[in-house]
């Protein structure tokens, strides 16, 4: 009899003082898209449990549920034993549930004391020196490095963080929740998130870490809990995990994580970039003396931290972007004959014939790359339409390459003429690596061609662009995940607040000394290459 | 000497409803709001200030201080009313902000209008206040032994009541927005609304008291141009584009009140120089083009210097929907 009840007592210490927050058949739809359907979700106190699922699982959905940015249409949820309804930000935070999303909610024009205080109720003038005080108390407590009069505008993408979740702690939260936290840190600055996660975590806080990077899971957190579109798969325990049943569960299928690396025989030099140096908006060097040579039948791989000069890299390539006197990026045809670019716009290379040679698949698909409201033909158009003489345009051939590139690229599409934007971003993607591709570039630059699209989507991806480079062209390809980089890439250059810090062979380099490149310039090490 | 004192004092007479409506509207912009119905919001409290203390005077006979005061009271609501259109459209409805700010500036020009007339034709041909109550409007305030002080009193200590209340809502929005509470996380709705809803701020609650309010304000700077500057008479069109240099000074004071004090003033003077400095051969049509001039040149001006600081709220002219996805 006192064993039975020892043992009740056990599971409703279980049941109640445990757990900090307990999901139950929570379904969350958004018109026709059923973004959560009946996901369970438990978080015990004082662990780090990692959210694992990929692009579009609804990860991110179930946890502003959670935050109160949206309400669920079904469900329940316990926070601390007790059953709770989340119905806005507000809701949450009485119930010390805080929120670190994957783009910073800060107001940019106010420091960081001031974006920890918003909201928050109090006498009508801000004790702004208490409030520092506070601050620093919490930095001392948990290690974090911070000024609080600092502007946000002023600040790196680690101290904003670092500011969310100070925001957070401010708030008295001891629920945390954090999208996707390192997506835009060093290696460095992530070694440094994950000691304050397990010091918060020794001082009982419970934390969620939504991710889908697997290396991430295994080395942070205590319990992983996986979705798979929408649906719960399971939770499982860290240490009883790998890296293979994870994936397996995430995937819902066995993926080959090897990416292809064919190898090409016959190589030529391109394009050859020297010096390159262009300025920012702010007139400051955006890249600073960039060169290098990119071959035929190569893909070169370009890493760093965001906003390290990728972008004005390629846009400077591509013509969009003036370069500074003395740059010089020299394009070397085919059939003989060399073709300096700098000085000329993206209109003059076009008569030139150039950009058909070069061509460029954005960062922002749906901005720079694709008209959104347009259908799939006269987005295909938009590169061809000058060709054609006469006030008319001509759609009919455009159609036909069309439907030839839904096929070839087993594009989802509920027809050609669909406006873009109502695509996915696997589909949008195809859409503009097709309209790419079919011009027959020599030189094909793509930034971040697999951002928001999920394993399968990236594969098709990948497989393009081999295709591309087995046909002679030379691929530069700008990319965040290093682990991609380094198995899809032949060379891959390291950026570093717009120097280049080295041009590596990653099958002799490690990903720790490409880390290492991304946040310093080491100058000894250039001149050896050079 | 004493041109240049006419000069300034005229100026900064006719530089109040600029200020005034220049207030309401960076109240107004700091929530995210665009309201480009000033112009509209500026009829109808012009034609509700007349209103107010018309009707006044008829029912209780006599006019003064008490029917200035219900003008200004009236004028405020009209504009209250006007921003309030606006405001459901656009925050509740979602309308799109432009649109519904040119729409409102033609309903409130047409409403003043409107019942300018209808109320001349009621009081016979056309409207006037008393006397008195001009006097209450228009008066010089009696600051005793300080406005007998040379130069610096007549500079300073001898204007009417409504240009000191304007100073006066000057410097408290300026300490409101940069010192308190509230005044920072009006701040963070016009700025970042999803940041602000996150931290737990009810932005439409925001939104629609900074809208509104600033609406108000805008209608007394209305119910200055009805019956201080046309002298308590309805005028048709009488407000004629103050409410549109107004949304440009907001612009030139970079959504600052305190500097909107400065922009008041330059423009004031802009608009009446003709009255005080003439040159020979220059048509007087010149010195009636100058306000705008100088606000093509400003716009150009401002358009040229980047700052993060200086800037409109980020996010003014978008509506805001939490569940946007």
């Amino acid at each position: 009899m006192l064993f039975l009840r020892f043992l009740e007592e056990e599971k409703l210490l279980d049941n109640q003082a445990k757990y900090a927050i307990e999901m139950r058949n929570v379904t969350k739809t958004f018109g026709s898209v059923v973004a959560n359907h009946n996901v369970n979700l438990d978080l015990r106190e004082g662990e780090i449990l990692a959210l694992l699922g990929e692009n579009g699982s609804g990860k991110t959905t179930l946890m502003n549920m959670l935050s109160g940015i949206y309400f669920p249409d079904s469900g329940e949820i316990h926070v601390h034993g007790k059953e709770v309804s989340i119905r806005a930000p507000k809701d949450a935070f009485d119930l010390g549930i805080g929120m670190i999303h994957q783009h910073f909610k800060l107001v940019d024009v106010l420091t960081a004391a001031e974006n920890i205080v918003l909201g928050l109720p109090g006498g009508v003038r801000i004790n702004r020196k208490a409030l520092s005080e506070k601050i620093r108390e919490i930095s001392s407590r948990y290690g974090f490095d911070i000024d609080p009069d600092k502007k946000v505008y002023n600040m790196s993408v680690s101290e904003k963080q670092t500011v969310e979740i100070i925001k957070v702690l401010y708030r008295g939260a001891d629920i945390l929740i954090l999208d996707e936290p390192t997506a835009v840190l060093t290696p460095q600055e992530t070694d440094k998130l994950f000691r304050i996660l397990k010091a918060m975590k020794k001082d009982g806080k419970a934390i969620i870490i939504i991710t889908h990077k697997m290396n991430e899971v295994l080395s942070v957190s205590d319990r992983v809990t996986i979705l798979r579109k929408g649906e719960y798969i399971a939770t499982v325990n860290t240490a009883e995990a790998d890296k293979q049943s994870l994936t397996d569960m995430m995937v819902g299928h066995s993926v080959s994580l090897s990416i292809d690396r064919p190898v090409v025989e016959k190589k030529e030099c391109r394009l050859s970039v020297r010096n390159l140096t262009c300025l920012s908006e702010d007139n400051v060097p955006a890249i600073r003396d960039v060169s290098f040579d990119a071959m035929g039948g190569e893909i070169l791989g370009i890493a760093g931290i965001a906003g390290s000069g990728q972008k004005e890299l390629c846009e400077t390539l591509a013509g969009l972007y003036p370069a500074q006197p003395g740059s010089s990026i020299v394009f070397h045809r085919p059939e003989g004959g060399d073709e300096e670019l700098v000085g000329h716009t993206a209109a003059e290379l076009q008569k030139n014939g150039i950009n058909i040679s070069l061509a460029f698949v954005p960062e922002d698909r749906l901005g720079m790359g694709l008209v959104a409201s347009l259908d799939m033909v006269d987005n295909l158009m938009l590169r061809t339409y000058r060709d054609h003489s006469g006030p008319f345009v001509d759609r009919k051939a455009a159609a036909d390459v069309a439907t030839r590139l839904v096929k070839e690229l087993e594009i989802v599409i509920p027809g050609i003429h669909t406006p873009i934007r109502r695509l996915s971003g696997g589909n949008v993607q195809k859409v503009l690596l097709g309209r790419e591709i079919e011009g027959n570039p020599h030189i094909l630059v793509v930034a971040y061609p697999v951002r928001g699209l999920d394993i399968n989507s990236s594969y098709t991806v990948y497989n393009l662009l081999n295709e591309q480079k087995k046909k002679g062209v030379s691929v530069i390809f700008i990319g965040e995940d290093l682990d991609v980089l380094m198995e899809i890439s032949d060379h891959v250059m390291v950026l570093c607040g717009g120097e280049v810090s080295g041009i590596v062979d990653p099958r002799t380099t490690t990903k720790e000394e490409i880390g290492m490149m991304m946040v310093h310039v080491d100058n000894d090490r250039k001149e050896n290459q050079a | 000497m004493d041109i240049v004192f006419n000069l300034l004092t005229a100026a900064v007479l006719a530089g109040t409803p600029l200020l005034l409506g220049t207030l309401g509207e960076i109240l107004t912009e700091k929530s995210g709001n665009l309201n480009l119905g000033v112009e509209g919001m500026m009829f109808m409290g012009a034609i509700a200030g007349i209103a107010g203390s018309w009707f006044t005077e008829q029912w209780f006979s006599g006019g003064g201080f008490a029917a200035a005061f219900v003008g200004l009271i009236t004028s405020f609501l009209a504009g209250c009313l006007g921003a309030l259109i606006y405001a459901f459209l656009t925050i509740t409805l979602r309308a799109n902000q432009n649109v519904t700010g040119l729409t409102l500036t033609i309903f409130g020009t047409g409403f003043g209008n409107f019942f300018g007339e209808l109320l001349g034709k009621k009081a016979g041909n056309f409207v006037a206040v008393t006397t008195e109550t001009k006097n209450a409007f228009a008066g010089a305030m009696n600051f005793g032994p300080l406005s007998k002080i040379p130069v610096i009193g007549q500079l300073l200590f001898q204007y009417n009541w409504l240009v000191y209340l304007s100073i006066i809502l000057a410097i408290a929005m300026a300490w409101f927005l940069n010192k308190t509470r509230t005044g920072l996380n009006l701040r963070a709705v016009g700025e970042s609304p999803a940041t602000a809803d996150a931290a737990g701020i009810n932005v439409t609650k925001y939104k629609y008291a900074a809208t509104i309010i600033g609406g108000g304000i805008c209608g007394i700077a209305g119910m200055y141009i009805s019956m201080v500057t046309c002298s308590g008479v309805w005028v048709h069109n009488c407000v004629n584009g103050y409410g549109w240099l107004a949304v440009a000074l907001v612009i030139f004071s970079t959504w600052s009140p305190s500097r909107a004090l400065l922009c008041g003033l330059i423009f004031g003077g802009l608009k009446i120089l003709r009255l005080y400095v003439s040159i020979p051969g220059v048509a007087t049509q010149i010195y009636d083009m100058l306000p705008y001039i100088a606000t093509i040149l400003v716009l150009i001006i401002t358009s040229i210097r980047q700052s993060k600081e200086l800037a409109q709220p980020k996010s003014c002219g978008l509506n805001y929907f939490r569940e946007d996805r």
